[in-house]
């Protein structure tokens, strides 16, 4: 309740609900979006550089494909090894604009029995993980027009 | 000039869960490859290592401490890592040594003890490291990419878990051959059906082990292997070590995103299929020629890229071929006539020499139960995390 909100990783994402989007980069000379974001120099082999601006990615892409996860992953990955595992989805989305494919978590509650290649889904704010002080956030995946 | 060099010698330290040190089993695979050339540890001129992080000092030592376990006897010394591809990569060390006149004859040795469960990265909190990020955002373990490509796989050329679960059912098979393979039993397509989901839609038999294992190479320059008495050895012709091209839009390990494709040309074939064009083409040889491939199976699904990536077949096709029994022993183009990682498990440094090793025991006319008849051209085939791959092609 007082746990403060930082994201699990500096800059990748920004703002709450509807207006929650993932953040990239883009080079101003060839303009080659990044994600994660690219802050040194432009990766484009055929581009001589520019400087890299902060750039919000599409929110809804289209799955590319699916998978989850019935094990417990090892770390650096934090999970309470005292409470039984549920396995998560990760969905790997397709954002037309920019080209690119983005992998996440699926919204808490969506499973693979959910979704298919090609569905439509939208980025939504979600928790990766809670400690005593801190909730860290993330990205997460879930097909659009569904409610958490 | 000819841009041959030879494989005098080959040997493997059976692969497994031994709880022993990668030194022992890289020292042994050594001394067996050393044994198979017909030479002593002293004539060696260059040693190479493929590195390993696990099992011994954490800087990626690899060529010094097999020297050293073999007996310190001055010869040049190097270490490679290039994740999977670290094999290859000190296979293409050696060579290009040989072929640049730097030593006559050289080991290739790669070993490691691997943990239990899934790979993980280094400790630490390390937010620039990508394999760190995948697992501590995603819990993105190596097999949740597999799933990844298998359901792609499935969406897009309509390929079935009952396609998948006929390659382990092939390369156990075959595995079951293999003396110095983990796994030596057959399996069949309804133990692969009633194996625990790991990462939808692949099950536990549909993916690799963890384990412990050694391979080594003994390379020699040709006019070596004359002197050395041997007329007609295998010989490399070809190691490929190509990076990806911008942009790649397959999802890779260990990324979270693809390139973007927006303002670049995207090259008409994937990063895989550039691996095998680069050794097809500084062999001068096509899919057309190869008696059998090895190929990283790290997933059922995988294995039938490969098939596609090595222009065995064309895109899609991969399900079809194995149905059609060509990638199978007494087809076409057998692959993974060793068993395969199905069999072996992964150690990393290690499996792609242990590659060449198959190919040299099968080009020899010398594989025993699982020989291929009238083995005259193979190809070996790996990946490696942040953009590595390899490829080998070995003649007889």
């Amino acid at each position: 309740m007082s746990r403060r909100g930082t994201p699990a990783a500096a800059g990748w994402f920004v703002g709450d609900g509807v207006g929650f989007r993932l953040l990239g980069t883009r080079c101003s000379s060839c303009t080659t979006v990044f994600f994660p974001r690219e802050d040194a120099h432009c990766r484009n082999p055929y581009c001589t550089g520019g400087s890299l601006e902060e750039v919000p990615l599409s929110r809804k892409g289209h799955i590319w494909s699916y998978t989850d996860s019935r094990y417990r992953p090892p770390s650096p990955y934090v999970s309470n090894p005292e409470l039984p595992w549920e396995p998560y989805a990760l969905i790997a989305v397709e954002l037309a604009a920019e080209r690119l494919v983005v992998l996440g978590q699926a919204a808490p509650g969506v499973t693979v029995a959910d979704l298919t290649v090609g569905m439509e889904v939208e980025v939504v704010p979600g928790v990766l993980h809670e400690d005593a002080e801190t909730t860290w956030t993330t990205w997460h995946w879930r097909p659009t027009g569904v409610r958490a | 000039m000819t841009r041959d060099v030879a494989v005098l010698g080959a040997g493997m330290h059976p692969w497994g869960k031994w709880g022993r040190s990668f030194v022992e089993y890289g020292t042994a695979a050594a001394r067996e490859a050393l044994a198979d050339a017909g030479l002593d540890w002293r004539d060696i001129g260059s040693i190479v290592g493929a590195d390993t992080v696990r099992g011994g000092y954490p800087g990626y030592v690899a060529g010094a401490t097999f020297a050293k376990a073999l007996g310190w006897q001055g010869a040049r010394v190097a270490s490679v890592y290039a994740a999977c591809a670290s094999g290859a990569q000190a296979i293409a060390a050696a060579r290009a040594q040989i072929l640049a006149g730097l030593a006559d004859v050289a080991l290739v040795v790669g070993a490691d003890a691997a943990p239990k469960g899934f790979f993980r990265p280094a400790g630490g909190e390390r937010p620039d490291d990508p394999d760190w990020l995948r697992f501590r955002l995603l819990g993105a373990t190596n097999p949740t990419y597999f799933g990844l490509y298998a359901r792609r796989r499935m969406a897009v050329h309509g390929d079935t878990p009952e396609d998948f679960a006929l390659v382990k059912v092939k390369n156990a098979a075959m595995g079951a051959l293999n003396p110095y393979a983990r796994y030596r039993k057959r399996v069949t397509a309804e133990e692969v059906a009633a194996s625990a989901v790991v990462a939808d839609p692949l099950r536990l038999l549909d993916i690799c082990a963890t384990s412990d294992g050694g391979a080594a190479l003994v390379l020699s320059s040709m006019d070596f292997a004359r002197r050395h008495g041997v007329a007609r050895p295998v010989r490399i012709r070809a190691v490929s070590t190509v990076t990806p091209r911008f942009p790649n839009t397959v999802l890779d390990l260990p990324d979270i995103a693809t390139d973007s494709a927006a303002t670049a040309e995207v090259a008409g074939e994937t990063f895989r299929a550039s691996i095998a064009r680069a050794a097809y083409e500084e062999a001068g040889v096509g899919p057309e020629d190869l008696s059998l491939a090895e190929v990283y199976d790290l997933s059922t699904a995988l294995e039938l890229q490969w098939y596609e990536d090595l222009g065995l077949c064309g895109e899609g096709e991969g399900a079809k071929l194995l149905r059609e029994g060509a990638t199978a022993p007494g087809g076409r183009t057998p692959v993974n006539a060793s068993g395969g990682l199905a069999s072996f498990g992964e150690a990393v440094p290690a499996q792609a020499i242990a590659q060449v090793c198959e190919l040299t025991w099968q080009l020899r006319g010398a594989a025993g139960d699982r020989q291929i008849a009238d083995a005259r051209v193979g190809i070996s085939a790996n990946q490696g995390l942040f953009g590595h791959g390899s490829s080998v092609v070995a003649v007889r």
